[in-house]
């Protein structure tokens, strides 16, 4: 119901994975519990008082009707039953879905890091020594090893239609595990407000053939520049890129450095003049 | 160092026309009135009346007035957001993103802390000595102190947008991003400070109902004879006590680190920003409570009023609302799920607040088996609690939809979680001021409000606030998040302008509120409260004149049940006169007025200011002028007035002939319906 609903939209309940697909289960699962005590509940509301309005004659009075143990009995139990049950969804969907929890799979996980950055994303393959600017690109049917930190601010990095978002935070590096089922672009966003360029904080998620995905990781490591200390650097200023763009190489470390500060986090804004009203960045 | 600190002329915003000259157009209009009320010869009475009076039942009608006027201020801003995310489909709109984080910030901040706080707290303030039976608060000084501090912590965010800038992290500002290093202006610093001083006042408003509350009741008011509204206010206010210190402190902690480069949440130096996240939430779940919990008292009268019986299952709604005050306390993790806390601890948080689901549900079956076997009137209050049942219920299911922790991975700061906060804080806590506002109104002010502009305004709010935001949990599900200044998804547009339809919608409903308001002074005689009593109400509120005298009760009622008031009326009906003989009249003692509160907020305002202009001179002088201030107060020869023996006589003598003459009515209608159907 609620997918058609949400009509063509790219995003949770349309899941191209196995962790989105989980997920929208249990949503939907919770929903239609929930609406079999909401559904009832609002009619009685409305029946009820239509019902005993004051011209209805019909309508029996029951002026001293305050008090029923078996009333009182049935309206904590009638809550507390469909709580109970959610609670045992909660508690075992939330250790089946563990972000930090490896896919069954039997192709090695692809590893990417995720740096976020004022206010573009970093997507590092250390394996594969490449890295991309707003553009991740994925094997489909792979399982994907995402390890998610920040270079300044918080944000949360999400792909609505792959699965569970998780935050972004500049000294910490958090576990995400998720798949592309089947090929496709994906949109993927930041959650968190993190300053002006916020809004332009999304990425297309490339879900590719294994094939593609090495033709693209062959031609990537064959063009675009470094990324070393100092290109990284350059990076932590604020902008907006206009374009995605890739890295042909990666200095080894560089994603444990940012994570254990040995590169300083992002400076922030340095036009400290226009800050007070600055005009915008379109 | 230069003499005003950071102040410049670069603070007033010159290059940009929209916030210039709307703080230009506020201020004129600020102007007019202050030159009108000037003119008019109304400032001694005002000055004597309102601003320095330390009676609970004017200081209530302040923080009403207070939240209406900042409930105009917030809505323009939703205004601009909701027109703004119209406009801005692959367009930059008309506000830059600086501009729209700090309306959104503002609206947030403005909407919780200046609006719904403020409502509920002057609603306790008119109503919760008047259901006590007693005449004042704890302390009736104190009491102005709040009010004020409350009334400069509005005023301090609404020059933020003339002088500087206003915070542009959201309403909760979190680091690191609220830190000097990504944050260098001044908006923090308006946000923290503005809280800061009137968060002072809120923790007295707390203390001094948790204390009324335990400590003056009428003789024989025991605990489980007190009104539904006065529990759900006593939770409230014990939830103040508990949680305005954590919020007064983590903002302290946040200033350390813009002021003095501590390191509290910096994530360099050792600080560690998910603690803020941690802090501010253990405050922030619970003053969803604080809000909402009022707002079930005002809905438990409302519905037992109307339905012309008691409250369905009063002990069993006085354990629900004890319970979500202290699980309420047990839940903020919930609103991070997706920091990557592990298995164990989100599914803990996600059942914890779960089961805040089930005391809620018993308060909604309490209110369905009151008006079961009752006889309805739909007069608006009850139009509001009926709203508010139903919405709320959606509301509630959403609620524990984003409890659900692997529902929330894919939920949160979606605007599915927006929906489902403004689905549960307009249906609930915002309705429930509406209904407060429009049940208790002839008590504060002695004539009711218009029916058919009151009916036009709720109709009108319900069908709005489904028109804007149903079809954000739509575009929640469709993967926008919230905050978004522009976006390029063609999908979300039609929905947003749905809701920009509904925002509207609500537009007339205030206007339609503000008639109401006009319509109903103007007709004033013929809607006089002549009796006290215009509802047919069942406790004590309802006892005294409307508007009550200063000293609310000539003589303190004596409380032998859970419903004195209407036990007392049903034996007055049936005997035909007033119950009690009149009673041996004296003179009562009052607190006498006090400037205090008003002097106090007036350098609160001035040492904020300073504070956040790093204006160091002027925050000692305003530091010691309210260290004076106290010190005067606390030497003052006497504090309070004399109300004479005639005056008080005069005033019950007034009420009670009223009473008679209507019972007396009341009883002739009776006989001539009774021969009539012979």
């Amino acid at each position: 119901m609620l997918g058609e609903l949400s009509g063509c939209g790219r995003a949770q309940l349309q899941p191209a994975g196995p962790i989105s697909d989980a997920e929208r289960k249990i949503l939907l699962d919770s929903v239609v519990i929930m609406l079999a005590i909401v559904v009832p509940t609002i009619v009685a509301t409305l029946g009820v008082a239509w019902w005993y309005r004051g011209s209805n004659a019909r309508a029996r009075r029951l002026p001293d009707f305050v008090y029923s143990g078996r009333v009182e009995l049935i309206v904590w139990s009638i809550p507390a039953l469909v709580v109970i049950f959610l609670g045992g969804i909660a508690w075992i969907s939330s250790h089946d879905l563990d972000p930090a929890q490896p896919l069954p799979s039997k192709a090695p996980p692809v590893d990417v890091q995720v740096v976020s950055l004022d206010w573009k994303w970093l997507f590092i393959y250390p394996k594969l020594g490449i890295a991309s600017i707003n553009r991740l690109v994925v094997p489909a049917g792979v399982p994907l090893h995402l390890t998610v930190t920040s270079a300044s601010v918080w944000n949360a990095f999400w792909i609505p239609q792959l699965g569970s978002m998780l935050y972004c935070m500049n000294g910490m590096a958090g576990t995400l595990y998720l798949e592309a089922d089947r090929p496709g672009t994906y949109r993927g966003e930041s959650a968190m407000v993190s300053g002006d360029g916020f809004a332009d904080m999304h990425f297309d998620t490339d879900a590719v053939t294994q094939d593609q995905f090495d033709a693209w990781v062959a031609s990537t490591r064959s063009s675009g520049p470094a990324l070393d200390d100092a290109a990284y650097r350059g990076l932590l200023q604020q902008s907006v890129p206009p374009h995605p763009f890739t890295y042909g190489s990666v200095r080894p470390g560089l994603f444990a450095d940012i994570v254990m500060q040995r590169l300083p986090p992002g400076y922030g804004p340095t036009d400290a003049v226009s800050d007070v009203h600055p005009t915008g960045l379109k | 160092m230069t003499l005003f600190g950071k102040l410049t002329w670069q603070a007033i915003p010159w290059s940009e026309p929209l916030p210039l000259f709307s703080g230009l157009g506020v201020f004129v209009i600020i102007l007019a009135v202050v030159a009108w009320v000037w003119a008019k010869g109304y400032v001694p009475y005002l000055w004597r009346e309102w601003i320095t009076s330390v009676d609970h039942k004017r200081i209530g009608v302040m923080y009403c007035i207070l939240a209406g006027v900042m409930l105009l201020r917030g809505f323009i801003d939703a205004i601009m957001m909701r027109t703004q995310q119209v406009m801005a489909y692959n367009a930059p709109g008309f506000l830059p993103p600086s501009h729209f984080a700090q309306v959104f910030s503002a609206h947030g901040t403005i909407m919780i802390f200046f609006v719904a706080m403020p409502f509920v707290i002057g609603l306790m303030n008119v109503i919760v000595p008047l259901q006590l039976g007693v005449r004042d608060v704890a302390f009736p000084t104190l009491n102005s102190v709040s009010f004020w501090l409350t009334a400069a912590g509005a005023l301090l965010v609404n020059l933020s947008l003339v002088v500087g800038e206003f915070d542009r992290t959201g309403w909760l500002p979190y680091p690191p991003l609220s830190e000097l290093a990504y944050s260098p202006g001044v908006g923090v610093d308006y946000y923290c400070w503005s809280l800061q001083i009137s968060g002072i006042g809120t923790l007295m408003t707390g203390i001094n109902f948790v204390t009324t509350i335990l400590k003056l009741r009428a003789p024989g008011m025991h605990y489980t004879r007190m009104p539904m509204f006065c529990w759900t206010a006593l939770a409230s206010n014990l939830l103040i006590v508990a949680a305005f210190p954590v919020l007064t402190a983590t903002l302290a902690m946040l200033l350390l680190d813009r002021y003095v480069g501590f390191h509290f949440f910096t994530d360099t130096g050792g600080g560690n920003s998910m603690m803020f996240m941690n802090l501010i939430w253990a405050w922030g779940h619970p003053e969803v409570y604080i809000l909402v919990l009022p707002a079930f008292g005002v809905f438990s009268e409302v519905v037992s009023t109307f339905s012309n019986k008691p409250l369905f299952g009063y002990r069993s709604m006085i354990y629900a609302t004890m319970a979500i005050c202290i699980i309420s306390f047990m839940v903020w993790l919930h609103h991070f799920f997706t920091m990557g806390a592990g298995a164990d601890v989100n599914s803990i948080f996600g059942i914890a607040s779960m089961i805040i689901a089930v005391p809620t549900g018993v308060k909604i079956f309490n209110w369905l088996f009151t008006m079961y076997g009752g006889s309805l009137r739909f007069r608006t209050p009850m139009l509001w609690a009926i709203g508010f049942m139903v919405t709320f219920t959606i509301g509630g299911m959403t609620g524990v939809l984003l409890a659900m922790p692997t529902a929330d991975f894919q939920l949160h700061n979606s605007v599915f979680l927006v929906a489902h906060f403004h689905n549960v804080i307009i249906g609930a806590v915002i309705f429930g001021a509406f209904a407060g506002y429009v049940y208790w109104f002839p008590k504060a002010f002695g004539f009711t409000l218009d029916e058919g502009w009151g009916k036009w305004a709720f109709w009108l709010w319900l069908i709005g606030f489904w028109v804007a935001w149903a079809p954000g949990y739509v575009v929640g599900l469709e993967g926008m998040t919230r905050r978004l200044q522009h976006y390029d998804v063609a999908e979300w547009r039609p929905w947003l302008i749905v809701a920009e339809v509904g925002v509207f919608i609500i537009l007339l409903g205030i206007i339609a509120q503000i008639g109401q308001i006009v319509v109903s002074v103007r007709t004033r005689e013929q809607r006089r409260d002549v009796t006290g009593d215009p509802w047919d109400g069942r406790n004590l509120e309802w006892a005294t004149a409307s508007p009550p005298p200063a000293f609310n009760f000539a003589v303190l009622p004596d409380v032998t049940d859970q419903e004195p008031y209407w036990d007392m009326k049903a034996r007055a009906r049936e005997i035909g006169q007033l119950t009690s003989p009149e009673p041996k009249y004296e003179p009562i003692h009052m607190p006498r007025n006090s400037p205090t509160g008003f002097v106090t907020a007036f350098l609160a305002v001035v040492t904020g200011f300073a504070l956040i202009w790093h204006i160091w001179w002027l925050v000692l002088l305003g530091l010691i002028g309210a260290y004076a201030t106290f010190v005067v107060f606390a030497w003052r020869d006497h504090d309070e007035e004399l109300i004479p023996v005639e005056e008080v006589a005069r005033l019950d003598r007034a009420n009670r002939a009223a009473r008679s003459a209507a019972l007396q009515h009341r009883q002739l209608r009776r006989e001539s319906q009774r021969e009539s159907a012979e």
